[in-house]
Formats: structure tokens, C-alpha cells, sequence
């Protein structure tokens, strides 16, 4: 059975549409993730699936349960972290968590193999206010409450937003050991590069979904050769790309600029023609593209 | 030829009781450059940041923002620009009141602003547009908008902070082109990013880690000396030494 169904879902608020016509499955077990910028409708389908709003169209089911007749069953197996911070800041650490077991019938006790991994790092601080807590370990203690009923399905609404690098890395290796617990995991992200830690991925923008792949194949399905070029003056760079008229596309990735050529020219060219417009180091090679590129590439299709 | 300096900073303390959160940072940023401040959440940098605008006071240590010193606040506000990744703009506001609303604040005569106005809804392909209430403005035009006031008024320095946070792709990028065409005007540009691809489109980045600066230069030679190919892998391993030990 799948772990999650959405038939044709829309959803409206007044005059916004957030969502159209969403077709989508999640499998038993995966980690699953929505990727798409603020606005996208991320947050919207995440309130669907976890039972909080009903959607103007079409319907959702997670493990076979509707998300609308069937609420009250479902949330005993869910676990929802919503992108905006929501445990009782006047609480401290342990009586939030304690206040979360409590509601599904729980003790902290009964589930603490599951969140012992995330818990033990704020553990030492379960006496101090929630509203004290720094960005990080709010995240993981809004983690622990989320998993201390045993859910079936986690739903994370942008856990890793406005979270540094490194902490980023670490709250990918903890989903990375839930799923190994067998829960399944639908997350959503803003930062492109977090789309590689999931099994699969939906490119989410303007509430459709723009492709659903694994991560792996989305990265193939990029429709042409890409080339990373590089030049010490990257603004300069940048303008003489634009009007350069063997360059099709010319899109700022970090360190290089990554640009797609007319096809059949050769990269050299590209190159004399740079120095030739007084550039000077300029170096060129072809390189694979990224989940980024191929959202870029899709953007620019619908638009 | 010696570069103009626009941030000088010696020795800055800055202490809330016993907690140490800026520990003797000493660095300078230059007329025109694009200055990345990198750093874990808890680091410090917003509790610099905050000091370097003139909302808060150093604890020891030297500050010169614009060539004003910290002691003097309200005289570094008048010469900086300012944009957050949460407000930025009012609303309930239009695109045009916003303006001339900021533009007023920095002591702007009507005068000066609608000629300004006008070029600036145009260079964002948005001269019908005048008349739109904030709130009813896709997020990366928001941000944009934010970003042009943040410069209106020609600030020596703009400090913008985590300002492409969750905007899409496309948005991102011609928000980084209008940074670029900023600091070749001579605006100097002091940000902040989670992206560790956008820390590479600085000129130089500042690394902190628990209230102390451990990496200050180009992305290129940070690169070369920690032997790492992003800055993202450097910026891992330099501000989780501890982790690695473990």
C-alpha cells in the first residue's frame, strides 16, 4: 500500500490559487521530497496531508485513510513539523515533549529509543524555557515531539530553513536514520542541493508540480550539454555571456557560471570568443547538471 | 593606491553579561565590495551586524562604519542602507509610498525622490506598477523592491541580511546580478547567506564560529588553503572541528 495518495488536488484561497491539480504517490518507507522556492504551495499541501484543511478539489489518503473522513484515525499516525515554529515557548523542553506523548496516549519512556538520536543533544538542557533555545535545537526538539507517538509518516514543512550549513547536514543524517526505522518521511526544502538525500523528489512551483523523479533521473532528464565556465572578473563574465551570441542560456552557480551553447558549437569557441572581448582566464569544461540547473530549465519552460 | 575603507573594525567585544558574543573581531571592508558574513546560527554575526548598523553598542574595541565611529549611531544609520529577510517593506503600502516613504526617512526632498522613482520601477520592468500594494507582489519581486529601497538613497554601505532566503532560483540569480551592478557602482555590500553558492559570488567572506572570526578572504584562496572544493565542504569544516574529533 502506498504510504501516500493525492488524486488531482486544488486548492484555492479566495482569489490565489495555491495548488492545481496535484497528482502524486509516496511509497511505504520513503523518503520523499518536496522542492520548490516560498510560495510554491509546499505549505498548503502539507496542511492537507495533515488533516488541517480541506482542499477545494480532489483528495488524499495516507496509508489507504482519507484526510478528510477519516482525521481523527490518521493523526494518531502522523507526525507533523510545520515550518513555523509551534511548541509552547513558556514550556520547558521536557514538559513540551511530555505534553506531546501525553496527547497520543504516550510516554516519553515507551518511545525513547526513537528520538533518543535527536533528544539526547538537547537533553541535557530539558529543564531550560523552549523560548530559550537556540534556531538548532528548537529544530530538534520540534523533531522529538513530532516522533514521540511512533508515527507511520512524518510530514516536515521546511525543517532546514534558515538553518546554517552544518546543522543542515546533521538534521539530513537523523531522516536518513528514521527512514532506517521504517517511517516513512515527505519533507520539503528551498535549498536545491538537500534534493540528493531523498529517494525521491517532486520540483514543486506555482502549486504544480514540475517534475517527480529520483533525484538521479531528474539530473538526467536536463535536455542538453552544460558547461561550467570560469573567469576571475565573474561579473564581467556574467554581462559579456549575455551577448554572446553562442551562449543560450548563462545562469550564476557559486564559483562558475553554468552555460548551455548552440548546438554543435564548440566550447573552445565559446572561450576565444571571451578572451577575444578582453577577458582573460577564462576556462570552460562540460560538467553534469544538477537538480538546480533542471529547475531553472523547467522554470523557464512554463514561463 | 591604498583602497578606501568603509568598515573598520579592531578588536570588538561584545558581551551580554558573562556570555561573550563578539570575541576581538578585527577585520576591514573596502569601498565597493561585496563582503559575505558567514557563520552557524549562534556565531555572533547577527549581534556584529547589529553593532556594525549603529542599533547596538561595542562592549571595547574600535568600529568605523561610512567613517563614522560607533559611539555616534544615529550618524552611521544616516549612511547605510538596510534589508532583512523579514520586513522590509510595509504591506499594506504601495510600491510608490514605500518609496517616499524611505526615501524620507534618509532626509530625501520630494524633488530628488520622483525622478528616482521613476527610474527605479523601471529598471525592474514595473513602471505600470507604481499603485500595487505590497502584499499583493509575488515574494522575489518583494525582495527586489526591498533591495532597490535598501540603495535608495545612494548609503555608502547596505547591509542585507539572509535576504534570498526560500526566494526561487530565477529570482535569486537577478537578485545577485543587481548586488554585482550595486557594488560596481561604489556601494559597498556587507550580506549574509545560507546558500554556501552565493558566499562564492563575494568578493571576500568572513567565517565565524562560537563569537570569533576563523576564515576572512576570497572564496578562491580560502579554498586553496583548506584544500576543499566549495565553501560549503569549508565552511563544514571549519566551524565543526569538534565534531570531527568525535
Amino acid at each position: 500500500m502506498a504510504a501516500a495518495e493525492a488524486y488531482n488536488i486544488s486548492h484555492r484561497y479566495a482569489k490565489v490559487t495555491a495548488l492545481s491539480n496535484l497528482s502524486f504517490s509516496v511509497n511505504d518507507g520513503e523518503l520523499f521530497g518536496f522542492i520548490g522556492p516560498d510560495g510554491a504551495g509546499k505549505t498548503t499541501l502539507f496542511r492537507i496531508a495533515a488533516t488541517l484543511i480541506i482542499p477545494s478539489e480532489g483528495k488524499m489518503t495516507l496509508f489507504g485513510l482519507d484526510t478528510v473522513n477519516d482525521y481523527k484515525q490518521l493523526r494518531n499516525i502522523i507526525g507533523y513539523m510545520p515550518g513555523r515554529f509551534s511548541l509552547y515557548y513558556d514550556l520547558t523542553v521536557e514538559e513540551n515533549l511530555n505534553f506531546y506523548a501525553t496527547i497520543f496516549g504516550t510516554t516519553i519512556k515507551e518511545n525513547y529509543h526513537l528520538i533518543e538520536p535527536i533528544y539526547k543533544h538537547i537533553e541535557p538542557f530539558r529543564k531550560r524555557l523552549t523560548g530559550r533555545l537556540s534556531g538548532g535545537m528548537k529544530q530538534k526538539l520540534a523533531l522529538s515531539c513530532a516522533l514521540i507517538h511512533k508515527p507511520r509518516i512524518l510530514l516536515l514543512d521546511e525543517p532546514t530553513t534558515g538553518v546554517d550549513a552544518v546543522s543542515r547536514t546533521e538534521f539530513w543524517a537523523i531522516l536518513s536514520h528514521l527512514k532506517n526505522e521504517g517511517i516513512t518521511i515527505i519533507v520539503s526544502t528551498p535549498y536545491m542541493d538537500e534534493a540528493l538525500r531523498c529517494d525521491r523528489i517532486a520540483l514543486i512551483q506555482n502549486g504544480t508540480i514540475m517534475s517527480i523523479d529520483t533525484p538521479q533521473n531528474i539530473r538526467r532528464s536536463y535536455g542538453q550539454k552544460l558547461y561550467a565556465v570560469i573567469c576571475p572578473d565573474k561579473y564581467k563574465l556574467l554581462l559579456a555571456l549575455s551577448t554572446e551570441p553562442c551562449a543560450l542560456s548563462s545562469e550564476p552557480f557559486g564559483d562558475s557560471i553554468h552555460v548551455t551553447l548552440i548546438p554543435g558549437t564548440d566550447p573552445q569557441q565559446l572561450v576565444t570568443a571571451l578572451s577575444a572581448s578582453g577577458l582573460s582566464g577564462v576556462m570552460i569544461e562540460e560538467i553534469v547538471p544538477g537538480i538546480e540547473d533542471v529547475f531553472l530549465e523547467l522554470m523557464k519552460k512554463e514561463q | 593606491m591604498e583602497r578606501e575603507k568603509v568598515i573598520e573594525v579592531e578588536g570588538l567585544v561584545k558581551k551580554f553579561g558573562s556570555f561573550v558574543a563578539n570575541d576581538h573581531l578585527t577585520f576591514d571592508v573596502y569601498r565597493g565590495e561585496i563582503f559575505g558574513f558567514l557563520g552557524a546560527n549562534g556565531a555572533g554575526k547577527t549581534t556584529a551586524i547589529r553593532i556594525l548598523c549603529g542599533l547596538s553598542r561595542p562592549t571595547s574595541g574600535r568600529v568605523m562604519v561610512a567613517g563614522i565611529d560607533a559611539s555616534r549611531p544615529e550618524e552611521i544609520k544616516k549612511r547605510i542602507g538596510y534589508m532583512s529577510q523579514r520586513f522590509s517593506l510595509y504591506e499594506d503600502l504601495t510600491v510608490t509610498e514605500n518609496i517616499e516613504l524611505y526615501g524620507g526617512i534618509y532626509g530625501m526632498t520630494m524633488k530628488e525622490i520622483r525622478p528616482r522613482t521613476d527610474m527605479l520601477l523601471r529598471k525592474l520592468s514595473f513602471i505600470e506598477s507604481g499603485d500595487t500594494l505590497i502584499k499583493s507582489l509575488p515574494l522575489g519581486l518583494r525582495q527586489k523592491l526591498a533591495f532597490s529601497v535598501a540603495v535608495f538613497h545612494d548609503p555608502g554601505i547596505v547591509f542585507l541580511d539572509e535576504p534570498t532566503s526560500g526566494v526561487d532560483p530565477i529570482t535569486r540569480r537577478q537578485f545577485w546580478e543587481m548586488i554585482y551592478e550595486t557594488a560596481s557602482r561604489g556601494i559597498t555590500v556587507f550580506v549574509t547567506t545560507h546558500y554556501m553558492d552565493e558566499a562564492e559570488y563575494c568578493d571576500r567572506v568572513t567565517i565565524m564560529s562560537e563569537g570569533k572570526i576563523v576564515a576572512l578572504d576570497s572564496p578562491a584562496a580560502l579554498r586553496a588553503r583548506y584544500g576543499t572544493s566549495s565553501v560549503e565542504e569549508l565552511f563544514v569544516k571549519i566551524t565543526r572541528p569538534q565534531k570531527e574529533k568525535v
